[in-house]
């Protein structure tokens, strides 16, 4: 469980989180959402610790993060895995390389091991031939899924994703979006993802907060997101032409 | 004051170049890609310049003694001298900055440009530890590529002087091998040393603090070359004055 207190950071002049308070359960994937610029990348930054606030805690499990030395906060963090909205795979390694390096860094299993985990993992995000590639020879999406893999090859405690399925098809996306939700239920992690996908929302948003120029706009779940009269979710949400038809049905169904 | 503050950062990231060591396993292995990149891969390069450079002290000192009273065997002398006390540690450590430096600093900017610094941190490895130990580790060779450096720099001396009829070889011998103090070496290794370390860390304290894109990471590598260099010829200047005056 991770609680958010009174989250504010600034970059010079500009306030780019004002103020946020939530909260993100175990075993649920958590989504985030909100317009390009309104502070997603941020807001996760600062969940991560590679950000500083200037105002506000953050707890893990009970743990407060600001108040952790420095070796504590490592220990806390080799529990998290991330995936960054560019993906950050390790350029000097190919990706059987970088699927394994969190097993080589934090586990004590020989290499046919690491091999057979980096494995089974590979071919749940649907990569099962493109071991030997270097990442600058992967597409982007395929370098997605390979950072994904990553992420949870060492079976995290808290999973953090910006954007996971951004430039990936629809059906590799859901895919995604599927394994996210079954490795959340089945280690019992504490998943955030980042997001302005709808379709995402509509599979897997369990809890979803709504940032809007770095205030939180909403909060609720893919049950109530459909319902809610608040102007600037509905604003979000409606904007496709799809999702307009499906509510103008939604109402004339309620008429 | 960003100047002091820098300098702050700099020692700080010394003292955690040390703290949570990588796993050593791995560790081998980027030590060891180091070495190849960094020393292995200077050795040309170093002995090309050192050659051509030896050549030139040595014509350079034999086309300035004009009086007949002064011996021949001084070419070789002068070249000894000037090879092992400047050219070979200062010299080739400021075409080292500019190699290995630029090198260091492009490759751990483009990690931070890319995340991939942020990935290293965000698993709870000290990036420090895991980018710049293995350099500095590597660059404990350095002194190996500088004697290369000091044999080539007189095996120079000797082709240019013996091609260019300056002297014969029985001259140049007894020139090297003359008033030789062997605290010159000492001193000459000494200072390799500390420009080794500085050659591992400045320039991965310009990539490892650097912000921006990939633009900056030009910026970055430019700047860690001026600042590597004029630590080296500072450092280089007080220690001549602690150590032979
Ligand atoms: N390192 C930084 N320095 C200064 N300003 C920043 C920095 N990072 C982000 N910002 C600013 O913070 C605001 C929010 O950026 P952020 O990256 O969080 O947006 P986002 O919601 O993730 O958008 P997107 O969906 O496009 O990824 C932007 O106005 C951006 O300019
Ligand atoms: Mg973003």
């Amino acid at each position: 469980m991770i609680e958010v207190k009174n989250l504010n950071k600034s970059f010079g002049d500009a306030h780019v989180l004002k103020g946020i308070s939530t909260s993100f359960e175990n075993g649920k994937t958590s989504l985030v959402i909100g317009q390009s610029g309104s502070g997603k990348t941020v807001f996760l930054k600062c969940l991560l610790g590679l950000f500083y606030p200037e105002e506000g805690t953050i707890s893990y499990d009970g743990k407060i993060y600001s108040e952790l030395n420095s070796d504590e906060k490592r220990d806390l963090r080799s529990e998290m895995g991330m995936v960054f909205q560019g993906s950050a795979l390790f350029d000097s390694m190919t990706i059987l390389e970088n699927v394994m390096f969190p097993l080589r860094m934090f586990t004590k299993q020989n290499k046919s091991e690491m091999e057979d985990r980096a494995d089974f993992v590979l071919k749940r995000v649907n990569l099962a031939d493109a071991h030997y590639k270097m990442p600058s020879e992967a597409s982007g999406g395929m370098q997605k899924r390979v950072a994904i893999a990553r992420a949870i090859v060492n079976k995290p405690k808290y999973l953090f994703c910006d954007e996971p399925n951004s430039g990936l098809d629809p059906k590799t996306a859901i895919v995604i979006d599927n394994l996210i939700q079954e490795i959340t239920e089945e280690y019992n992690i504490t998943t955030v993802i980042n997001s302005h996908d709808m379709n995402s929302v509509m599979e897997i948003g369990e809890k979803i907060v709504f940032l809007k120029d770095g205030l939180k706009a909403w909060e609720g779940s893919k049950e109530t997101i459909f319902k809610t009269d608040n102007k600037v979710v509905t604003d979000f949400v409606y904007s496709s032409e799809l999702f307009k038809k499906v509510r103008q049905m939604y109402l004339e169904e309620r008429q | 004051m960003t100047y002091l503050h820098n300098i702050g950062a700099y020692f700080i990231m010394i003292k955690d170049m040390f703290r949570k060591p990588t796993k050593w396993s791995v560790m081998k292995t980027l030590i060891f890609k180091d070495i190849d990149d960094l020393i292995i891969g200077s050795l040309g390069i170093v002995a090309f310049i050192s050659f051509f450079v030896g050549g030139v002290v040595t014509i350079q000192t034999a086309l300035n003694i004009t009086s007949p009273l002064i011996p021949k065997y001084l070419v070789g002398f002068a070249t000894r001298q000037s090879v092992i006390l400047e050219f070979a540690p200062t010299f080739i450590s400021i075409i080292m900055a500019g190699k290995v430096g630029s090198f260091i600093t492009s490759s751990i900017g483009t990690m931070r440009v890319t995340e991939q610094i942020d990935a290293l941190e965000v698993m709870g490895i000290n990036a420090i530890n895991y980018l710049v130990f293995p350099k500095f580790i590597a660059l404990m060779l350095y002194p190996f590529v500088i004697s290369i450096a000091m044999f080539l720099g007189i095996i120079g001396g000797m082709a240019a002087c013996i091609y260019g009829g300056f002297s014969t070889l029985d001259d140049y011998i007894t020139g090297i091998q003359m008033d030789f103090i062997p605290f010159h070496v000492t001193y000459a290794f000494i200072k390799t040393f500390v420009f080794a370390f500085c050659l591992a860390t400045i320039p991965s304290f310009h990539g490892y603090f650097m912000k921006g894109g990939a633009l900056e990471v030009g910026k970055a590598s430019t700047t860690a070359f001026v600042w590597t260099s004029v630590v080296i010829i500072l450092l280089n200047y007080i220690l001549t004055q602690l150590l032979l005056s």
